[in-house]
């Protein structure tokens, strides 16, 4: 397609696509705990208060 | 190497697509063993501060120390990758072995660096979050950077980075820096030197070849074993600190008294045997003697904190 940035073809070995899946995964489960932490941190500080919101 | 030099080098690996890490090799690049150490001691200074906070908050406020520590050792091996090569202890760890390119690891170890941070200073507080970052700065500039390769007291100095722990944990709990917590610092501070040294005069020939000045190597092994006593003997009255500044009990005091006697016995035992076999094994003796007194320390102070609590 014209204009469109040539991808240089990288020729992995069955090793390596291992590797890079699981590096891949373990990024996943990170920004889902980072997810979580937030989500729980908000909970503990705002306490109750987290439904008291004018409407 | 300069910078610069470095930074051409990367580029060069870049191109040719290195760096096919596995995610042990990048749990590698933390040091575990040294986070180990840094959640225990952090723990205890949470767990000794006079407030209380959420438990969860202060969990992941000890992640985040943990997770700060890592990276600080993320990027000393990033800096540090020309010597690792050369010495046999550290010639396996990932960026000499090419599992890990400098590169990666200094974009793995900013990252984790700037995100415990900033979780830690929403988490708990900015007096903890700004102490975690200084502990990440002195290890990684001061020690790495500059103190390891140009003075034999790089480690005296450097100390400081690994004794913060309990400080931040204590302040991520309290808010606060307070004599007791500095207390706690001085103990992991003035037991690093000895601990160090000991292994250094084992592996004497190892910094000898890698150009890194460590005590051994600049001032001698005689010097070593001298300074080595010293550091002992101050490290005695200096272990039962929170006994006497009142917040530990009798009990910690006459632990913290035995300990720090059979401490300055192995050391003294480095100091008489000088050559050969004997030699190695009084440094390991210490050595292996050392790790068990600062985990009985802190462990003592947790476990008499935790009792107290329940009771």
């Amino acid at each position: 397609m014209a204009g469109k940035a040539q991808v240089p073809v990288q020729n992995l070995t069955p090793e390596q696509h291992k590797k890079r899946r699981s590096r891949s995964i373990a990024l996943a489960v990170a920004l889902a705990v980072l997810v979580g932490i937030f989500y729980v941190v908000t909970i503990v500080k705002l306490g109750p208060g987290v439904m008291d919101r004018p409407l | 190497m300069t910078l610069l030099e470095r930074t051409q080098s990367y580029t060069e690996e870049a191109a040719d697509f290195g760096g096919m890490g596995s995610v042990r090799d990048y749990i590698a690049l933390l040091k575990p063993r040294v986070m180990s150490l840094v959640i225990f001691t952090a723990l205890v200074g949470m767990v000794l501060a006079p407030t209380s906070q959420h438990p969860v908050l202060s969990a992941i406020a000890l992640l985040c120390i943990a997770i700060g520590a890592g990276a600080s050792g993320a990027l000393n091996m990033w800096w540090d990758a020309d010597i690792d090569r050369v010495m046999s202890r550290t010639k396996n760890r990932p960026i000499p072995a090419g599992k890990i390119t400098p590169s990666e690891a200094l974009a793995f170890g900013a990252t984790l660096s700037g995100g415990s941070v900033l979780v830690l200073g929403l988490v708990a507080n900015w007096v903890a979050a700004g102490l975690l970052a200084f502990t990440i700065f002195f290890y990684v500039v001061i020690y790495t950077m500059w103190l390891k390769r140009s003075t034999p007291q790089n480690i005296v100095i450097g100390g400081a980075a690994g004794a913060l722990p309990p400080v931040v944990g204590w302040a991520a709990v309290s808010g606060v820096v307070s004599l007791e917590s500095i207390a706690l610092f001085m103990i992991t501070f003035t037991w690093t030197p000895p601990h160090f040294w000991a292994l250094a005069l084992v592996k004497n020939g190892d910094y000898k070849e890698a150009g890194i000045p460590m005590m051994p190597v600049v001032a001698g092994e005689t010097a070593t074993r001298h300074q080595i006593v010293l550091y002992s003997l101050i490290l005695l009255p200096v272990g039962m600190g929170p006994f006497l500044l009142g917040y530990a009990s009798l009990s910690y005091g006459i632990v913290a008294g035995l300990l720090g006697t059979a401490f300055l016995y192995y050391a003294v035992r480095v100091w008489q045997n000088r050559e050969g076999e004997q030699a190695r094994k009084a440094a390991m003796s210490l050595f292996k003697f050392s790790l068990l007194y600062l985990t009985a320390l802190f462990a003592w102070l947790l476990g008499e904190s935790v009792i107290a609590g329940v009771l």
